[in-house]
């Protein structure tokens, strides 16, 4: 018993020293443009968890999360912009709503599994975002849509990327927390379990239909607060952020991160906003090595990142034991 | 306790099981026998809600849960084990257990991951019920260790700690000494019998004879999808037709 | 033009891009009967199949036929290449690492054909002149009857193959059950490799003939890829008739649709087609018996 609660604790260290560093990296930054490139790594690291929820820990497939992204975005957009509401009220709104959308097209989509799962999940986002394009007198349709207020919070307005990056990592960090938890509870052995056995889990209670489209709805939920971020720190929206590509850069991250590692959402996001910079020098190839990417980490560091690294430093370690004491 | 009653079971054109009834007593152990391909497997799978039978019906303590699906079973207290065990592999020894507890507790997505204090209290009781089942199998050592790296004897006690700690009435074990060698057989044994002294009605369905007459107190012999012969170990034992069964196959 | 003329027109170029996705859709079917993979990667051998005859027409400036040929070649190679060093590697993969590693695939592939050929679209001249041949109310380009042929005859031919070869039923035991196929001798590894052959070939065939009509460009795959999966579920992932009527179901609808109600939508009307019967229907809208395709 002592050795669970310890790792609790170890969770709680973890999680203390990760804050920590976040809070203190913008210092490094100096208020550069890699600031910037971050508050987009917090966006993307909060879509990433709320996708290893559904994807790493309960194992079903999403190909169409990009539309909770964008239909938080363009909704908060619309409240706020068109209709003057509150953005705060509004974020809160939509995510309600998007979460209810996710759990009644839960149930059908969910029913489905694989491949299936995939396309099915794939249709339902393009349909979204053919919305996007097509509902021009509601979202200004492919040349987007513009004038979105900034947050803000007693007198603040979030109007800078160095106020932004709190807000988003504030929001971020929370979640993270609480998926932690959620992961390490009843509910979230219940997910690993589906993923490990579905029929195992079954027969010990779980009920396997309703734990996923809850799941579903919860990560949809994040989702759709993650895109009602963007839209106010951007301050203008199109459809082509919320697209299919999206969706698989989505699912890249957490593969690449590694599935069920809360911490490897944050490597992949980190990794998979950052590389698109780091290759702005070879301009058109980036798209090559996402591809490459993908096939790679899928075959041969299934773990991902978060997984993958340590095994490979064991293993490099080991063998240059193996080495020198051969030459010895 | 449990009533099974005309069973049939089709996949297509083949019959797996015709027209099976038994009942399996409380409180005591009754073993499923057969040849290969007598149907014990597709039996369990029936009652166990996982098939749903072409006709018939199963009861539980009189109710009828024909075509109940297996979560709702669980709750009604029937578990059962798995053939080829179906462990949470990536999850701990421990937490394997906690998932047998699932349907013990109550806390949902968001007292879970705002720990409120009832859910903190909860996750406290199940770790304190899972050591006591990983007590009662005797694998309290492993509790930390990842369920899919156990050795397979270790594999199949955790899987019967998950399943105890449902606390159910009636366990049904899917050839529970499959793949063990004759140390961890007697082992089992002796774990059957203190599951069935705990108030649990036991069903297996097993190849081992020795294993079958030595614990079982009523045996049902199934053969090319019927039932052949019901009875005590020695009726069973000393009954033509299941001697010719048997031969036959071998 | 009255009403009925318009109709009757909607009809006809709905059933010629329907006899694309079919053609697509056969290929995608093929690959997943043999493997129980869903191919993301399909749309691409379309894209390539196009671009290729582009290439070997205006570049290398060989004859239509031969450019044909030789873009099919091409796309087949590829699309072999791509089984034997990505799907081959992963045998005991999960259904996610699948997908994901042809999404990879998928990805790859159009980066280095963008890379190679650029974003620009291309016209490939049409087969036999644009003078259009009247039928009845409507009119109809000599392209659209090269269309309806080429499918005919493919889907003709791989019927034959799959009912009257030994490799055509070898690969119909695969798909029925590959490790008692394996038990009686069959090469499943050959079979596996011959079903990415097979589909690239006929994707790249798709993506050719319907070329000269629509122009090519290196991101032309995706959709027609989904559209062609949209006409295989349809079809209840038959390699015969019935992904062939989900084709010809879709293009027409979606053909009436965008002419009737409104063009911008006319994408969505496949993926709500699909989750629609996904949801309802998973078999196909053919199949016979209630066996749950998950």
């Amino acid at each position: 018993m002592t050795k669970s609660r310890s790792f609790l604790k170890h969770e709680m260290v973890k999680f203390i020293l990760f804050t920590i560093l976040i809070l203190f990296l913008p210092l490094a930054f100096k208020g550069g443009y890699l600031l910037n490139v971050f508050v987009f790594v917090g966006i993307h690291t909060l879509l990433a968890v709320a996708l290893n929820l559904l994807l790493g820990y309960a194992g079903q497939i999403s190909l169409g999360h990009a539309a909770f992204f964008g239909l938080g975005a363009y909704a908060s957009g619309i409240l706020t912009a068109t209709h003057g509401q509150n953005p705060w009220l509004a974020m809160a709104v939509v995510a309600a709503a998007v979460g209810t959308l996710a759990f009644i097209i839960g149930f059908p989509i969910l029913k489905l599994k694989g491949h299936y799962l995939a396309m099915a999940t794939l249709g339902f986002g393009i349909i979204v975002y053919i919305a996007f394009n097509e509902a021009v007198e509601l979202t200004g349709g492919p040349s987007g849509f513009s004038g979105i207020p900034n947050l803000s919070l007693g007198g603040v307005s979030f109007d800078t990327d160095f106020k932004n990056y709190y807000l988003i990592w504030g929001m971020t960090l929370v979640t993270i927390l609480l998926s932690l938890n959620l992961v390490n509870s009843r509910i979230g052995r219940g997910l690993r379990a589906i993923h490990d056995s579905e029929v195992a889990a079954r027969v010990m209670g779980v009920n396997v239909r309703f734990l996923k489209v809850q799941i579903f709805a919860l990560s949809a939920v994040i989702s759709s607060i993650a895109g009602s971020l963007y839209a106010h720190t951007m301050t203008f929206v199109s459809p082509t952020s919320f697209g299919f590509n999206f969706s698989v850069e989505l699912v890249t991250m957490v593969i690449i991160g590694g599935l069920g590692s809360i911490y490897g959402s944050f490597l992949g996001a980190a990794l998979l906003t950052l590389l698109p910079e780091i290759l702005r020098a070879f301009q058109d190839y980036d798209i090559v090595v996402y591809g490459l990417l993908l096939i790679f980490m899928t075959m041969f560091m299934p773990g991902g990142l978060v997984r993958g690294i340590p095994a490979l430093v064991g293993r490099i370690v080991m063998r240059s034991g193996a080495g020198s004491k051969a030459d010895a | 306790m449990l009533e099974v009653q005309g069973i049939t079971q089709r996949f297509g054109g083949v019959t797996a099981l015709e027209d099976v009834s038994f009942r399996v007593a409380a409180g005591a152990i009754t073993g499923i026998i057969g040849p290969n391909g007598a149907g014990k497997t597709t039996l369990f799978n029936i009652v166990t809600g996982i098939y749903t039978p072409t006709s018939g019906t199963v009861h539980l303590q009189g109710k009828n849960v024909s075509r109940f699906a297996p979560e709702r079973l669980a709750s009604l207290g029937m578990v059962r084990t798995f053939q080829n065990i179906e462990l949470f592999g990536r999850m701990t020894v421990l937490e394997n257990v906690m998932v047998g507890l699932h349907t013990k507790g109550k806390s949902g997505i968001l007292a879970s991951s705002l720990r409120l204090p009832w859910q903190v209290a909860e996750e406290r009781r199940f770790r304190e019920r899972a050591y006591h089942w990983l007590e009662f199998t005797g694998i309290t050592d492993l509790a930390d260790h990842e369920a899919g790296s156990l050795p397979f004897g270790k594999g199949r006690l955790l899987e019967i700690a998950r399943a105890m700690a449902l606390e159910p009435k009636v366990i049904l074990m899917d050839e529970p000494a499959a793949g063990l060698n004759s140390r961890e057989t007697l082992e089992l044994a002796r774990l059957i019998q203190k599951i069935r002294e705990s108030g649990v009605t036991v069903a297996l369905v097993e190849h081992d004879m020795e294993l079958v007459m030595d614990i079982c107190d009523a045996i049902v012999v199934l053969n090319l999808g019927r039932k052949l012969a019901q009875g005590t170990p020695r009726e069973i034992q000393e009954n033509p037709e299941v001697i010719s069964a048997y031969l036959g196959e071998g | 033009m009255h009403i009925g003329q318009q109709i009757a027109q909607y009809l006809l170029s709905g059933l010629s891009t329907g006899a694309i996705y079919a053609l697509i859709g056969v290929g995608f079917a093929i690959i997943h009967n043999a493997t129980g993979i869903i191919n993301f990667a399909q749309g691409e051998f379309v894209m390539l199949g196009g671009m290729f005859t582009v290439f070997f027409l205006t570049v290398l400036n060989l004859p239509l036929l031969v450019s044909v040929i030789l873009a099919i070649a091409a796309a087949t190679i590829v699309g072999v290449a791509f089984e034997r060093l990505a799907i081959r590697p992963m045998k005991n993969a999960s259904p996610i690492s699948l997908v994901i590693i042809t999404i990879g695939g998928s990805i790859l592939i159009r980066g280095i054909a963008m890379l190679v050929w650029g974003k620009d679209t291309h016209a490939i001249e049409t087969f036999s002149g644009n003078e259009p041949i009247q039928l009845g109310e409507a009119t109809i380009l000599p392209q659209h009857l090269w269309i309806f042929a080429v499918t005919t005859v493919v889907i003709i031919c791989s019927k034959l193959y799959f009912n009257y070869t030994i490799s055509g039923k070898a690969m119909r035991a695969c798909a029925y059950n590959s490790r008692a196929a394996g038990l009686v001798g069959i090469d499943v590894r050959r079979m596996v490799l011959f079903s990415f052959a097979i589909s690239s070939a006929m994707g790249s065939m798709a993506g050719i003939i319907i070329a000269p009509l629509t122009m090519t460009s290196y991101d032309v795959g995706v959709m027609l890829g989904l559209k062609g999966f949209c006409a295989a579920i349809i079809g209840g992932m038959s390699s015969g008739l019935g992904t062939v009527f989900g084709g010809v179901i879709l293009g027409i609808l979606e053909s009436l649709g965008a002419g009737i109600f409104s063009s911008g939508y006319k994408d969505a009307i496949a993926f709500i087609i699909l989750l629609i019967i996904l949801f309802i229907r998973p078999q196909g809208l053919f199949a016979k018996g209630d066996t749950e395709r998950v």
